[in-house]
């Protein structure tokens, strides 16, 4: 496919990055590519200017502190992730990038791509909420740092506003996580996604996919089922109807699989 | 670093260079397939959904429909052309013909790259690390399963009946 012309730029530095975005209007980050080059191909997205972050080796990597605390960088790959020693002090974060599309696209797309583009159905998002992530993004005024559950704004759009790029991601020690999905296909498109995490103390912290334009967060007055799923009732999701699966089914699966978060978090922090 | 819509690039495709001027909206499958004549690498869906356009850069198994020519400037690649030395089959292609694990043959450049990328890292995988793998590369042919014992055969393992 032919795209749309483009320019194209390949900053040196995360400054130089930064300093392109905010210097042209309808500038966008290149990531991984995965998502963007292809919705470029059907012209739902048409840049004027691209700034390739691949190379900016300051934006990749993984670190885990003392205290247990990770940092990953945003053009860290999913298998950079999957395969890192780090990353497996929070094991849910190599399980989940695990079951993201297949081979060639883990080995290129990327957590800040991902969670960037805020496709309602990808998985990063409500992962990182339930995590607790939080989120340093770079401007041109300097640098500042939003908590996950902030950071989601709406469909395709994230608190990393115009001129603006996500350069890392916080994820705090802990290993009491857990993840449910329904995809369409083995490793495929969530129809619903939940993600549960039980470190921030109680109440668990339960994110659910797909039902909204953001991650639903809830928060369950205990781990057990009935809280759950009474958390989520409560929570009043209005899911879109399509092809795949009704409203209704969806509100269903959001309670089934927020049930199964959970408990495969309480399993592990046991 | 200013933005500029051509460039030229140098990439080198299995050991040969090239340099070449680019435009920056070109894929990187029609630079190797249009500007190269490297026509091995397929164009399927040109969605990131079928993988036959998989190649290696600098090792790395990506789909080249989803990557800029420009990208992969200063990279070494390997397509499929790059595979067994001098029209000599590798043992993975002479696998794939033992074992029938091609019927029209488009998806196999694709295929041949992603199990080339599965046995560099992995010599003995199972069946399941197998199917795992060749899971970003659709055949609406051979229903995969001699696709698998191909890989299987190449690997040195006993095939699946």
């Amino acid at each position: 496919m032919l795209l749309r012309e483009v320019e194209y730029a390949r900053p040196a530095s995360v400054g130089d990055a930064v300093r392109l975005l905010a210097e042209h209007d309808g500038a966008r980050a290149l990531a991984g590519g995965q998502t963007l080059v292809n919705v470029m191909k059907a012209r739902a997205a048409s840049p004027d200017v691209l700034v390739d972050l691949n190379g900016l080796d300051e934006l990749k990597g993984i670190e885990l502190g003392p205290d247990g605390t990770l940092e990953i960088g945003a053009m860290t790959t999913y298998t950079e992730i999957l395969e890192s020693a780090e990353a497996r002090a929070r094991p849910i974060l190599g399980e989940v990038c695990a079951q993201i599309a297949d081979v060639q696209v883990r080995n290129r797309g990327t957590i800040g791509g991902n969670v960037c583009s805020n496709d309602p159905t990808n998985h990063l998002p409500p992962l990182l909420v339930a995590l607790g992530a939080t989120m340093t993004i770079r401007g041109a005024d300097g640098e500042r740092t939003v908590p996950a559950e902030e950071f989601f704004l709406g469909v395709y759009m994230t608190a990393a506003g115009p001129g603006e790029l996500l350069t890392k991601v916080t994820i705090p020690a802990g290993k009491g996580d857990g993840f449910a999905s329904l995809p369409i296909g083995r490793d495929g498109t969530c129809i619903v996604n939940a993600a549960a995490s039980l470190d921030g103390g109680a109440p668990a912290r339960v994110a659910i996919g797909c039902v909204d334009a953001v991650p639903v967060l809830v928060r369950p007055e205990s781990a057990e089922d009935d809280a759950v799923r009474g958390a989520v009732r409560a929570a009043g999701v209005q899911p879109p109807d399509d092809v795949h699966a009704s409203a209704e089914y969806r509100r269903h699966l959001a309670e089934v699989l927020a049930v199964r978060a959970v408990r495969a978090a309480r399993e592990r922090a046991s | 670093m200013t933005p500029e819509t051509s460039r030229t690039i140098a990439v080198e495709v299995n050991g040969v260079s090239y340099e070449r001027e680019v435009e920056t909206r070109k894929l990187l499958i029609h630079f190797l397939r249009d500007d190269l004549d490297l026509t091995g690498s397929h164009v399927g869906c040109d969605t990131g959904n079928c993988g036959a356009c998989s190649v290696l850069v600098d090792g790395v198994l990506l789909k080249s429909c989803m990557l800029l020519a420009v990208q992969a400037d200063g990279a070494s690649i390997q397509t499929v052309e790059g595979l067994g030395d001098d029209g000599e089959l590798d043992a993975l292609q002479q696998a794939f013909s033992d074992h029938h694990a091609l019927q029209c043959g488009y998806c196999t450049p694709g295929m041949l790259m992603s199990a080339t990328w599965l046995l560099e890292r992995n010599p003995r995988p199972s069946e399941e690390e197998i199917r795992r793998a060749i899971q970003g590369n659709i055949c609406r042919c051979t229903g995969y399963v001699n696709i698998v014992r191909a890989i299987q055969a190449a690997s040195g393992q006993e095939v699946s009946e």
